[in-house]
């Protein structure tokens, strides 16, 4: 028997408007799934009394026919989106006592559209971090996991744990560098990253600001489209939001894809490319192809250049973002002899090693006479990047490849820790569509021998989230990938 | 030119220096906030959640500021740039939230301009502005409640100022003390900064070197931060451009520094090194995309432009006869210059001109008033100029008339018709008065008549006395001549 | 280019940091790998390449002059670590 955290989004509202199931009852399922589930260390902090208190008056709602769109769904917070009178940490203990008297715009949106919040979830401290490892609150356990304790991917680690291991209808996530689609390509969910612009960064504790952008992790690609339908459009407080159109994503669910050009870039199968990512890759493009889509293979000359440029501006603009973190007006501030002394210690304790790492190096890049050959190189390079998508968009519609080049590993995982750049780069596939403000989704293809998940991503043009939506969702029915 | 040479034994030193002058811009809300601008209220009252750095909050540009900047740029005779973007100055400090001030570094919003300043000599000179840019106030720290902490209050924390910077083209202190006069001047008329340096909404860090007279190279310079008035900046130049000179002559060399200005002992003192200066890592603001300005939204601005104290001043000494001096003076303040326009209308300026400056002003004075707040106003200066015009009454009874204006603040004409002090211009009347006065003083008289004419004046003087100083003077002299023959 | 201990410390400092003296030379060491990773960029031929700003076309949407927020002075402080007569607290800054 199926049960009731086993329904996507979709499935759940319809059985919801026909009081099959009533939101109580599909919330309290939630709640005792993350009673169940702790082990993987998802959620940072739990909210189910407001979550059931909010499911009875969407049950009023359903009654009374005032239900929204998303009324009594149950939904995981990324603890990196600031929620009114819930505590929020971006998972770090430099303000792991911080209850923000505001809502973020993206879960303001959410509520505003009937959803309910079970809570705060885990994700790598300031979502730096592509293994979630990093977090105050420590690693996420992907559900997936066998005998040893494998990564959840991160940044949005918590989120897309949540999603696989059911604690959660839906999850929000933010993504950097590929802190949305990896940590989904890790634990066999789906996510999208939207164009930059889409949705508002109010509210979001901010990482790099340029690059920063919020998207829904969810059990299937029609519950992204849903979600993400909530989560985007213009604010006024962001000024880097944008005011395009958001059409009604779902709208693209089962459309066809004959004659869609799906662009294959001959950079991202470089020598050594894991077997297994590559088989999958080639089994995509047949699956997309036999539904009347043709393959063509474009380059992306600069790609190789987008991990050092991401690693020069992400960390630049943290260094400043994270500035405001100082012990002064909020968090948690260490005592010194004088304000300077304050400052360091209070930052000293407050924030764990890969986010001072990244401060440091971002300071460096910044700093009297380095801006030329690092900051201002890597936004040169940047418009090389962009510039190799708008010339590859004008012979493909998406562009298809791999999420990770690796499947998820061990927490604790020598190789990685005792280099960062070894992290760094499981980013490859994932920074450029940043760097270009490009829309991309990650679903899951299959398994890989180890039987742990692997996942595809869909780029699209800026904008062009509805051409996503549309091949993602032929590609998801032809790969019959089964969720935990 | 103001000469100013530094004159000692060994030499002779020129002075350089060059200004930055921080304008609190005149907005409702804050640059980058919404939260007020009002100056005065409760602690961190005048607060929001984006002023306070709080985490996720985002900048949104006012338009205000933005119109108050081109309008302030088209008033210093500069360009305005179309492209122009927002950085990050990076530094840490307690009233500083977001641990950086959001600014403009590469493209501020106005280049390049040039402002024309009156010297005391009666010349002018040509002042360069190299560029001017927007960007936010930081908050106020307090240090005098407390011997072992201090309190921040964020009220002034995104307050929106604008940085103009000038070239380095004062040779005196006087020339920078005319600058900010001027600037100032036209900052009020333009209605962007209210100009009070006193109340720190414009703050002046001044730059100094010195070099010897005809050299024409640029030697170290040491800047002196909030320097928090015209003396004082004055001061400052003087007195750090005298310490150069004796640092040089004495084999010394001066290290690039921050100093501070004391105007107790009108001697600077070092703040910061430059082994200690900021390393600010300026990069582009990503919250804010680059803000673009259309031609027509420039060429409105500029067509609604108030006329300025340059143009004024011109309009006043060519059609309206004023002197340069005389000019200047009224038009340096836009209420003065207003007031001026007013009680000028339809009457001798020239004459306008010189009460307001002698009696009108004086009056200001003693009573400690703005002109806003004066008891005169200008209609009823000008209807008293007009009386002594039209003949009605005598400058010396106008001077009796103005007394009783500034405390009742009556309109003259009354105060004439009331009191009877209309000017005697009937011949007969005078002539009675005259003929009196001679029959009663045969010997003076006869002592005229022998050649005694400088008894003429006590003559006037009588007759005007009898009068109570309504007649004519004028009419008085002339039937008197006739009369004594 | 690669960097120093003093460097490190200089930059440290900057960003507020502590690099205690025992941890120095590992994170050196681990900030020259890095900064010689990302020097791979100077490979790329950026001649006339203008540096890309902002990702997004649009240009810069301006608020009205609106006083719309403020008056929460006790929602500003509610998360102040120290706080008093409503301003926040800091150790005594010797100007």
């Amino acid at each position: 028997m199926t049960e009731l955290t086993d329904l996507t989004i979709s499935e759940s509202l319809a059985k919801l408007k026909t009081k099959e199931i009533s939101p109580v009852e599909l919330t309290q399922a939630y709640i005792k799934k993350m009673g169940e589930n702790d082990k993987y260390n998802a959620y940072v902090t739990q909210t189910a009394e407001q979550a059931l208190e909010r499911a009875k008056k969407s049950e009023k709602r359903y009654a009374d026919g005032t239900n929204r769109p998303l009324e009594g769904i149950a939904l995981g917070i990324k603890d990196l989106f600031c929620t009114k009178d819930v505590r929020t940490t971006a998972c770090s203990h430099i303000i792991n006592n911080f209850v923000p008297p505001y809502e973020s715009t993206v879960t303001q949106n959410l509520l505003d559209d009937g959803a309910l919040f079970l809570g705060k979830l885990n994700l790598d401290e300031f979502a730096m971090g592509g293994s979630n490892e990093t977090s105050c609150f420590g690693p996420v356990v992907n559900p997936w996991s066998k005998a040893t304790k494998l990564v959840a991917g991160g940044s949005s680690g918590g989120s897309a744990a949540a999603v696989a291991a059911k604690m959660c209808a839906a999850a929000t996530g933010t993504d950097t560098g590929g802190s949305i689609r990896q940590p989904a390509a890790f634990c066999g969910v789906t996510g999208i990253k939207p164009t930059y612009g889409r949705c508002s960064r109010y509210g979001i504790v901010a990482f790099a600001s340029s690059l920063d952008q919020a998207g829904p992790i969810c059990k299937d690609v029609t519950d992204c489209a849903l979600l993400l339908n909530c989560m985007a459009g213009y604010d006024a407080k962001d000024s880097t939001s944008s005011k395009v159109a958001v059409p009604d994503f779902t709208s693209f669910i089962g459309q066809d894809i004959k004659g869609l050009k799906i662009g294959i870039p001959e950079e991202y199968r470089p020598d050594g490319l894991n077997p297994e990512v590559a088989a999958y890759w080639d089994k995509a493009a047949e699956i997309l192809k036999a539904q009347g889509a043709e393959i063509v293979h474009i380059s992306l000359p600069h790609t190789k250049y987008a991990l050092p440029t991401y690693y020069v501006i992400a960390p630049a603009e943290a260094s400043s973002n994270l500035a405001r973190y100082d012990g002064v007006r909020y968090g948690n501030r260490v005592d010194g002899n004088g304000l300077d002394a304050l400052y360091v210690n209070t930052r000293t304790a407050g924030f764990g090693k890969e986010v001072k790492r990244r401060i440091l190096i971002g300071t460096y890049v910044l700093s009297a006479g380095y801006y030329d050959a690092y900051y201002l190189k890597a936004q040169k390079v940047r418009r090389l990047i962009k510039n190799d998508f708008d010339e590859a968009f004008k012979k493909c519609d998406v562009i298809l490849t791999p999420t990770s080049p690796i499947e998820p590993f061990a927490i604790g995982d020598k190789k990685m820790l005792e280099n960062p750049i070894n992290m760094y780069l499981n980013d490859v596939f994932t920074v450029s569509v940043n760097l270009a403000g490009l829309p991309a989704l990650s679903l899951p293809i299959g398994l890989s021998a180890n039987g742990l998940p692997f996942g595809m991503q869909l780029i699209g043009k800026a904008f062009d989230e509805a051409t996503i939506f549309k091949t993602a969702y032929q590609l998801e029915r032809g790969a019959k990938f089964v969720r935990m | 030119m103001a000469e100013y040479i530094i004159e000692t034994e060994k030499g002779k030193w020129e002075v350089i220096c060059g200004l930055e002058i921080h304008c609190q811009i005149i907005s409702n809300s804050k640059i980058f906030s919404g939260a007020s601008t009002e100056f005065g209220d409760d602690v961190n009252e005048n607060v929001s959640f984006v002023d306070a750095g709080m985490p996720g909050m985002l900048p949104t540009l006012n338009m205000e500021c933005v119109h108050q900047a081109v309008k302030t740029g088209l008033g210093l005779n500069a360009v305005i740039n179309k492209y122009s973007e927002f950085s990050r100055k990076n530094y840490f400090y307690a009233d500083l939230p977001q641990g950086y001030q959001i600014t403009q570094f590469v493209h501020p919003i106005v280049g390049e301009g040039a402002i024309d300043i009156d010297l005391a000599d009666g010349s002018t000179k040509t002042i360069r502005i190299e560029r001017m840019h927007i960007e936010q106030d930081a908050g106020k720290s307090i240090h005098d409640i407390d011997p072992k902490k201090s309190f921040i209050d964020l009220n002034r924390a995104g307050v929106g100022l604008m940085e103009i910077v000038t070239k380095p083209d004062f040779r005196a202190p006087e020339e920078a003390g005319a600058f900010l006069r001027k600037l100032r001047s036209i900052l009020r008329y333009l209605g962007t900064c209210d100009g009070n340096m006193d109340e720190g909404s414009m703050r002046c860090d001044v730059n100094v070197s010195v070099r010897p007279l005809g050299s024409d190279e640029y030697r170290t310079r040491c800047e002196m931060k909030n320097v928090n008035s015209v003396k004082f900046v004055m001061q400052a130049i003087e007195s750090e451009a005298k310490r150069h000179v004796e640092v040089y002559e004495n084999g010394g060399e001066i290290c690039q520094e921050t100093r501070q200005f004391d105007p107790v002992t009108l001697k600077t003192k070092v703040m910061r090194k430059k082994e200690f200066a900021h390393d600010y890592r300026y990069f582009p603001e990503p919250d804010l995309p680059p803000l673009i300005l259309s031609d027509n939204y420039i060429a409105k601005i500029k067509s609604e432009l108030v006329e300025l104290p340059d143009a004024k001043k011109a309009r006043f000494v060519n059609e309206l006869g004023l002197t340069p001096y005389d000019a200047m003076v009224i038009c340096e303040n836009k209420e003065v210059a207003q007031f001026f326009e007013q009680a000028a209308q339809g009457c001798d300026a020239k004459k306008v001109a010189n009460w307001l400056m002698g009696d009108f002003f004086a009056m200001l004075n003693k009573k400690n008033l703005e002109i806003k707040d004066s008891p005169v106003s200008a209609e009823n200066l000008g209807k008293l100029v007009t009386l002594i015009c039209k003949d009605v009454i005598s400058g010396k009874i106008a001077k009796d008339v103005f007394e009783i204006m500034a405390e009742t603040g009556e309109n003259p004409e009354e105060i004439v018709e009331k009191k009877g002090l209309k000017q005697v211009t009937d011949t007969s009347a005078i002539e009675a008065i005259i003929d009196e006065v001679i029959a009663a003083n045969p010997d003076n008289v006869a002592s005229y008549k022998a050649g005694k004419v400088n008894l003429m004046g006590w003559f006037v003087g009588q007759v005007m006395k009898q009068s109570q100083g309504k007649a004519n003077p004028g009419m008085v002299n002339k039937l008197l001549k006739d009369k004594l023959g | 280019m690669s960097i120093d201990n003093d460097t490190v410390r200089r930059i440290a400092f900057l960003a507020r940091l502590k690099v205690e003296q025992d941890k120095l030379e590992e994170t050196k060491e681990e900030f020259n790998k890095i900064l010689a990773w990302v020097e791979e960029l100077g490979e790329v031929n950026t001649d006339n390449v203008e540096p890309l700003v902002s990702v997004n076309s649009e240009s810069l949407t301006l608020r009205q002059d609106e006083v719309t927020a403020g008056h929460i002075s006790e929602e500003i402080l509610a998360n102040a670590p120290a706080k008093e007569y409503g301003y926040f607290v800091v150790p005594k800054v010797v100007e």
